[in-house]
């Protein structure tokens, strides 16, 4: 075999158009004719529609129409867009119609929209729009909202509950029967939005000759996108071409078929123009969906030495207006919160309640981080009240690898037992702690606090389900060009597929990387695709790009031996070249072979030729690859302001094997990121009315630069044995445990004070409330 | 609408229009001179992603109109590059995984190549101040920030120019 490709450090292949301003976002495709569209929104979070006046836009110069949900084709208009997710706990599967029709459930769901010559027409005209409403109670507080006789989030529900279930397995009764000790627990939990920094995007045109319907959207799911959009216009998918172009970060939220996607393609049937729409940021804080508050209420039963015994619960979920994903996120909180530890008993239910504000589904971390908080917060309290060390009590708690595989005794989102693959979770928090100077760390606050200067650490530990399935395919084919080109049906959103994807065929095919031309996130490429959510391209389409890569090097091998006569066994592939080791070391490229394989017309093919040299597989994982890691956070706390600094930041992560340390390195640091922005900054408010009150980053802050530290990182790579690369997903595990190892790392650092925290974000006033209720103020300054 | 004539030089080439008074200046970039490298993140001045430099200065295009960069020489990413050859800093980013989706990309290029040009030594902590006003979701910014001290470092070993004009 040629070059090492996988495990390699290779910078990326999507850089160098994406760094000239050549990158092909959604808004930069030009199309001529194109209208532009402005969606008219609800600004109440529950009201009756009582009608749309649309007189006074359409008289505005450039107006081309105004278009409401009984000016949709009958299929869009009359059905609701599908659950993509269907779980029999269910009660009210709700979802939303792609323009409102009787009653609105939200602020910014979409009742009309006005399509002119320039966005700045149409925006003009969706102000003259005359929409009157009659307003409704509307239900914000999920608490609340779960009470019976609250308002109900839609009028027709009897409830605002859409499903409960219970995760159960042992015997928790007689576990907290039997404890030395249990502590419970009261955290309220916020995850935010994805904030992607390019908005949702999408553009339709249809060519009446060829009846091709295209559309560009800035999804993460172009073919599960397609199928839905097939559906709602009653067409047949061949008629439907659905391309994700570069992305500008996707994060979950693009993840969801959006109204959006089937009204911009129905504009542009109707007017036979091509119909481009670009959500404003306003758009995005209102209607791109977003994870919101869970309140956890948790008992953990310990012996006397501080091992688990049992781990009792009960969570309510916001959920919004709507189910688009059914209970996905709330499902797997529910199944992550025993983690790395062994849970003897484990009992946890769970509330998921309609409130009427935008819906929720996965954001980067999809549940797991509120339970991993749940988890770590209550190891930080059992070593508190046992006086134990935090990182000891861990210990003392932790699956050992030697137990693997370990069968935690639920069942995954995927509907597979929850059995972790693979993993050594006391070697990665000894790495972490390593790393951290964790052992040190009193010193190093001894002499802070000389200084005046509170400091504190923190550390949390997860396992995260990823690699979902069902599927992800890869098509590698031998071009007549020498080229090779490949398709497949993941998505890019930043994560760097393309690079790594050509890692691996490039590796097994004997190219240079810069001899693949791949297409990814487009419907025309590959019959059937999924698309990236669950940190799942490189467990799925990693693996068919290797199993497709085999299958093509051993068709260019065999053909290779037949042309120049010489046994397969000698045959080296290199650079695009197939050449024999032995004799006078005849060779013939990859071009070659490619046209040898297309054959002559009307004459037969060599016995054992195929049409071609190429192949398409389609791996199905048998479950979720479950990754593990350890993050350590040092943060210094200013007592009076409240305002925190990550001072270092220290992660060591089990992602399997690595196919690109570059990248699973941005991957993480990236993900810490987010993570730092949910612990501290991001809170997307609504007032009791469930108006949103964060709309502009003005007032929903991001992190920057001067927030996020450079993190330590180092990779345990622990094989997972149930695919062939023996990878693991690597993309939110840097976001999960960092609220946990965040809040615990300010909790001791204002230690002194003796004061809590269970919520999350721990904005600087929360921080200044709680000092203020423990009289910190009092002892920092004595009369 | 009230319409304006207006001639700004884009990356040395000079394009009159006359275009709506409301017209912004990243819209007048991205659409009517068909420069898309330039993005918007957010149209209310945050994010940075639409950062340009008007005669030399950092400036946010989605909060400027097109008719106020009138007789301005302006130069957005693809400006940065003129010839296909990268940039030392373009480079850096390359070889120190300074970009994932490549969105926030071109404003974080733009407002680097004016801190280098004007604080050829930059410290840790100016370039992390200095693109507090660009926001990156995908990077955790550990990878521009060492992009941006790696340019620094070799365009004072000699290499060529930050991009910058």
């Amino acid at each position: 075999m040629g070059v090492k490709h996988f495990g390699a450090r290779v910078t990326r292949l999507e850089d160098p158009a994406l760094l000239a301003g050549r990158g092909r976002f959604v808004d930069d495709v030009k199309l001529h004719g194109v209208l532009h569209a402005c969606f008219v929104r609800s600004p109440h979070a529950h009201a009756k529609l009582r009608g749309c006046d649309s007189r006074a836009a359409l008289v505005i110069p450039g107006v081309h129409a105004v278009l409401t949900a009984e000016d949709l084709p009958e299929l869009m208009r009359d059905q609701p867009l599908p659950l993509l997710l269907p779980n029999p706990s269910l009660t009210a599967a709700r979802t939303q119609h792609a323009l409102a029709r009787d009653e609105v459930t939200y602020v910014g769901q979409a009742v009309a929209v006005v399509i002119a010559d320039t966005r700045y027409i149409a925006e003009d005209a969706a102000a003259a729009l005359i929409v009157q409403y009659d307003v409704l109670q509307a239900t914000s507080d999920c608490r609340a909202a779960a009470e019976h006789g609250a308002p109900r989030a839609h009028s027709d529900l009897d409830s605002n509950v859409a499903s409960t279930f219970r995760l159960a397995y042992g015997d928790t009764d007689s576990a907290f029967a039997d404890a030395t000790h249990v502590f419970t627990e009261a955290f309220w939990q916020h995850r935010g939005g994805g904030m992607a920094i390019e908005t949702r995007a999408v553009l339709a045109h249809h060519d009446p000759v060829s009846d091709l319907l295209t559309v560009w959207s800035g999804t993460q799911t172009p073919h599960i996108g397609r199928r839905v959009l097939a559906d709602l216009l009653g067409r047949d998918l061949q008629s439907i071409r659905m391309i994700a172009p570069d992305v500008g970060g996707g994060f979950g939220p693009k993840a969801i078929f959006y109204p959006e996607e089937a009204v911009i393609p129905a504009a542009a049937l109707k007017l036979g123009r091509p119909v481009k729409w670009i959500e404003d940021r306003r758009e995005h804080f209102l209607c791109a969906t977003q994870e919101r508050d869970q309140h956890w209420e948790v008992a953990i039963a310990v012996d006397a030495e501080g091992k688990i015994l049992g781990l009792r619960g009960r969570m309510l979920h916001d959920t919004g207006a709507f189910v688009p994903w059914g209970i996905v996120m709330p499902y797997i909180a529910a199944s992550t919160v025993p983690g790395p530890y062994v849970v003897p008993a484990y009992q946890f239910d769970t509330v998921v309640v309609l409130t009427n504000k935008v819906p929720t589904t996965p954001v980067r971390g999809a549940g797991r981080p509120q339970a991993v908080f749940a988890m770590e917060r209550l190891m930080d309290r059992v070593a508190r009240e046992l006086n134990i060390d935090r990182a000891e009590v861990r210990r003392r708690n932790f699956i050992q690898p030697d137990q693997m595989p370990y069968k935690v005794g639920l069942t995954f989102r995927d509907g597979k037992p929850l059995i972790y693959d693979s993993g050594d979770y006391p070697g990665v928090q000894e790495k972490a702690l390593g790393l951290a100077e964790y052992e040190d760390f009193r010193e190093r606050q001894k002499a802070a606090i000389e200084q005046g200067r509170f400091i504190g650490i923190g550390l949390a530990n997860y396992v995260e389900g990823t690699g979902l399935g069902p599927f992800e395919g890869v098509t590698v084919r031998m071009l007549p060009s020498g080229k090779v080109a490949v398709a497949t049906g993941a998505t890019n959103q930043g994560q760097g597929t393309r690079t790594t994807l050509s890692q691996i065929i490039a590796e097994q095919v004997g190219c240079r990387l810069e001899d693949i031309v791949m297409t990814l996130g487009d419907t025309a490429a590959i019959s059937q695709g999924v698309g990236s959510f669950a940190s799942r391209q490189a467990v799925n389409a990693g693996s068919s790009a290797l199993i497709a890569g085999q299958s093509v090097r051993k068709q260019l091998i065999a053909l290779a031996a037949r042309t120049l006569g010489v046994n397969e066994i000698d045959i080296e592939l290199e650079d695009g070249m197939a050449m024999s080791r032995r004799g006078n070391k005849p060779s013939v490229s990859f071009g070659d072979l490619a046209r040898l394989a297309q054959g002559i017309p009307g004459v037969s093919l060599p016995a054992g030729q195929a049409a071609g040299i190429e192949h398409t597989a389609y791996y199905t994982p048998s479950q979720a690859a479950y990754c593990s890691g350890t993050h350590v956070a040092e943060v210094q706390v200013d007592a009076m302001t409240g305002g925190v600094k990550v001072l270092r930041y220290t992660v060591a992560h089990d992602a399997g094997r690595v196919i690109n340390p570059l990248i699973v390195d941005g991957q993480v640091q990236g993900g810490v990121a987010h993570g730092i922005g949910n612990a501290l900054l991001e809170w997307m408010r609504y007032d009791a009315n469930a108006q949103p009150l964060t709309t502009s980053f003005a007032d929903y802050m991001l992190p920057m630069a001067t927030d996020v530290p450079t993190c330590a990182i180092a990779h345990v790579e622990t094989v997972n044995p149930l695919n062939p690369l023996g990878v693991k997903g690597a993309g939110e595990g840097g976001t999960i445990p960092a609220p946990a190892a965040i809040v615990a790392a300010i909790e001791d650092a204002l230690s002194p004070f003796g004061v809590h925290f269970a919520e999350t974000p721990l904005t600087p006033e929360r921080i200044v409330a709680a000092m203020r209720a423990a009289g910190a103020y009092e002892r920092l300054f004595p009369a | 609408m009230s319409k304006q004539g207006t001639l700004i030089t884009v990356n040395g080439k000079s394009y009159g229009r006359v275009v709506d008074a409301r017209l912004t200046l990243a819209d007048f970039l991205r659409h009517e001179i068909n420069l898309t490298g330039t993005h918007l993140g957010c149209e209310h001045g945050v994010c940075g992603a639409c950062t340009v430099l008007v005669d030399g200065r950092s400036v946010r295009s989605c909060l400027m109109f097109a008719v106020q960069a009138n007789g301005c020489e302006v130069t957005t990413v693809e400006g940065l590059a003129p010839d296909g050859k990268l940039s030392v800093l373009q480079q850096a980013f390359i070889d120190n995984h300074g970009l994932q989706c490549g969105f926030c990309t071109p404003g974080m290029l733009i407002t680097l190549t004016e801190l280098l040009r004007e604080k050829p030594q930059p410290s840790e902590q100016d370039v992390r101040e200095a693109i507090t006003g660009n926001l990156c979701r995908c990077t955790g910014y550990a990878g521009i920030v060492k992009a941006a001290l790696d340019a620094a470092q070799r365009l004072r070993n000699g290499a060529g120019k930050a991009g910058a004009r």
